[in-house]
């Protein structure tokens, strides 16, 4: 999961003057054709995964949007998991909204859409949306559009250069008796996808569409228990023990470890041959929000293929456009991405089997 | 407070049972309600009446980490107690100035987050940069060891939060205590070590039992050094209640869980205090 939230707001740091002369040199509110509004006057609040990614976006992408539309973004840190979907929920009963448009991964958008928090978006009034590709489109079970793909990223092999002097290349590097006791693993079934990761390396993807390929995945999955040191929910206590070696694997994201690696801490990501394991998260609006029209811009804009680079350089996250339409380099997409077919984690099973799947999950991994 | 009901006398009453009204009765009114309710998978939850979710924590797997959570707890309060008892004992016989500066120190460590104890403990304990190095340094031990994720590095850290508390609670009641009994107790031919057991410690019986209950309620609800610093098996069900409210929006299941720790855990502070309490 991303960082831990902290309880503070921070307000993007937009002066009155510069949204001033944004609105008067934008051009973005008239090409969507929206209302214009004295743009003084508008703002919208975001909610972004409070800590590295937060601090990026309202350092590098929030201003774009703010100098183009003229709309202040008040971004807020958000918790991931599905802690935030319940406080966007109660909230909601009160006809509040804590964020109007949020970022939220797909498992947590299937569980918002249990209780219709999310509200239905129109694709025609952000042309930009055609740029996304499609499977990153999320939609109520009627087909009505709730999310549109914000981000994307990857969680992959990640080593100390010291200790193994040798990237691993595959998956069952995990399972390698040679690792007794020294890797780090992401704790709950919901956000490591362990169980996916399993199946495609051991056995195929297919299997876990039924309770007894779920279970088989589970009985291998006991097997890498003796190698894993820590089970943990907070990255950062991980990354410190990966940087001086004293866990010295451990699946981890690409993004954060590319950083890591780019201030010269001993530390490699390395996609293994069987993908590393592709999780997104999606723009999505609260149904108490009063800024649907706001958020309808916000969210067009953000869904420009130049945005999509941007993110992807400052940001280091896996672009949701074609690469063809970015101007992007193979270098640099390369280093957010790869062309190895993914592991992609299956959202039906974590989300129909949820508490089902927690209970197998908890007992395999606690029992001594 | 006075024992005649005069008017004053209610007033006086009247706020703490207000804010105990509003600050305990309410939110466990809430949390006893949501326990019941129907929980949707992959959903959230629907008002109704169901006993599904306190019959899913009655089974031998979740018996066991609440059995565990509270033998961890009560672990981390006897140590806390049997390192804060000598320490306040020996600091009451200090001179003020060199008390006042100590317990200052001490109480420092309270305004610690538990996040920061947690890290810290978990870089002590470590191989890379931990005391095992020191002990290498000095000829104690041949190799650096990694002591962490492990039991002994929880009982540790929840020892060491506890240990302020335990010192605050000890504190009045041993410089309040008569200096002229353990005189007596030597007069009479004891050694110093048997005065501190035979006559010190019964006699500050029900500090100490006050103190253990505050350790262990206190150890019992911590929910962030089990799981920075235990393995899975050495989660505490607070780890489990988390892992189910923010995880898994599985609201009922965690508010069922924390009404059984609840319960259970007034039960074990009624039951000490009523038999090593009233012994005293």
């Amino acid at each position: 999961m991303k960082q831990k939230p902290n309880a503070s707001t921070a307000f993007s740091n937009v002066s009155r003057r510069t949204v001033l002369a944004g609105a008067a040199a934008t051009t973005a509110v008239a090409v969507t054709g929206f209302p214009a509004v004295i743009a003084a006057d508008r703002s919208l609040k975001v909610g972004a995964y409070g800590g590295y990614f937060k601090d990026s976006f309202d350092k590098h992408i929030f201003p774009e949007f703010t100098k183009a539309s003229g709309i202040k973004v008040e971004s807020i840190a958000e918790p991931t998991g599905e802690v935030w979907v319940v406080q966007l929920e109660q909230s909601a009963k009160a006809g509040q909204a804590p964020a109007d448009v949020s970022m939220i991964g797909r498992t947590t958008m299937l569980v918002g859409q249990s209780t219709k928090i999310w509200a239905p978006l129109d694709l025609a009034k952000m042309p930009n949306s055609s740029n996304i590709i499609e499977r990153f489109i999320h939609t109520y079970p009627d087909g009505k559009v709730d999310g549109i793909g914000a981000v994307a990223w990857y969680i992959t092999l990640c080593t100390n250069t010291d200790t193994y002097k040798e990237a691993p290349t595959s998956w069952k590097f995990l399972w390698d008796e040679k690792n007794k006791d020294s890797l780090g693993l992401l704790a709950l079934v919901s956000n490591s996808y362990l169980l996916e990761i399993t199946a495609k390396t051991w056995f195929n993807s297919d299997i876990l569409e039924n309770e007894e390929g779920i279970v088989q995945a589970l009985d291998k999955l006991a097997e890498v228990k003796s190698n894993v040191k820590l089970w943990y929910r907070d990255e950062g206590q991980f990354q410190a023990a990966l940087e001086v070696g004293e866990i010295p694997a451990g699946q981890y994201y690409h993004d954060v470890a590319g950083l890591a690696a780019a201030d010269g801490k001993p530390v490699r990501s390395t996609f293994p041959k069987e993908g590393g394991v592709n999780d997104s998260g999606c723009w999505a609006v609260s149904r108490a929000s009063k800024k649907l029209d706001e958020a309808h811009v916000f969210i067009d804009f953000m869904c420009q293929p130049s945005m999509h680079a941007l993110m992807s350089r400052k940001v280091g996250t896996a672009p949701m456009v074609e690469q063809s339409k970015t101007d992007l380099t193979d270098e640099e997409f390369a280093s957010v991405s790869s062309a190895i077919d993914p592991v992609v984690p299956n959202y039906a099973m974590q989300n129909q089997r949820k508490d089902w799947l927690a209970q197998k999950w908890t007992e395999l991994i606690t029992a001594g | 407070m006075s024992t005649r009901s005069t008017a004053p006398g209610y007033a006086l009453a009247f706020f703490p049972t207000l804010a105990l009204g509003i600050l305990f009765l309410v939110p466990f009114g809430i949390m006893a309600t949501i326990s019941v309710a129907h929980r949707i998978s992959g959903g959230f939850y629907e008002p109704g009446f169901t006993l599904a979710s306190y019959w899913r924590f009655v089974s031998p797997f979740f018996g066991n980490i609440l059995f565990n959570s509270l033998l961890l707890s009560a672990l981390a309060a006897v140590l806390a107690v049997a390192i804060a008892f000598p320490f306040t004992y020996l600091l009451t016989r200090q001179p003020r100035r060199l008390q006042v500066p100590i317990l200052v120190g001490l109480l420092a460590v309270l305004s610690l987050s538990e996040v920061i104890v947690g890290f810290s403990w978990s870089t002590l304990l470590s191989r890379s940069a931990g005391i095992s190095n020191l002990f290498v340094a000095i000829g104690l031990m041949e190799k650096a060891q990694s002591w962490t994720p492990g039991l002994y590095a929880v009982i540790a850290g929840l020892t060491y939060v506890s240990l302020p508390y335990a010192t605050m609670v000890l504190y009045p009641a041993l410089s309040r205590l008569d200096p002229e009994l353990p005189e007596a107790a030597r007069t009479l031919g004891a050694s110093p070590l048997r005065a501190f057991f035979e006559v010190i410690v019964p006699v500050c019986r029900k500090a100490i039992v006050a103190c253990l209950i505050m350790a262990f309620v206190y150890s019992l609800g911590s929910y962030l050094l089990p799981s920075l610093l235990g393995r899975p098996q050495h989660w505490t069900i607070t780890v489990h209640i988390t892992d189910q409210a923010i995880y898994q929006s599985n609201l009922p299941f965690a508010s069922a869980m924390a009404v059984f720790l609840l319960i259970t855990a007034l039960a074990l502070v009624g039951f000490t205090q009523r038999f090593l309490g009233e012994r005293a």
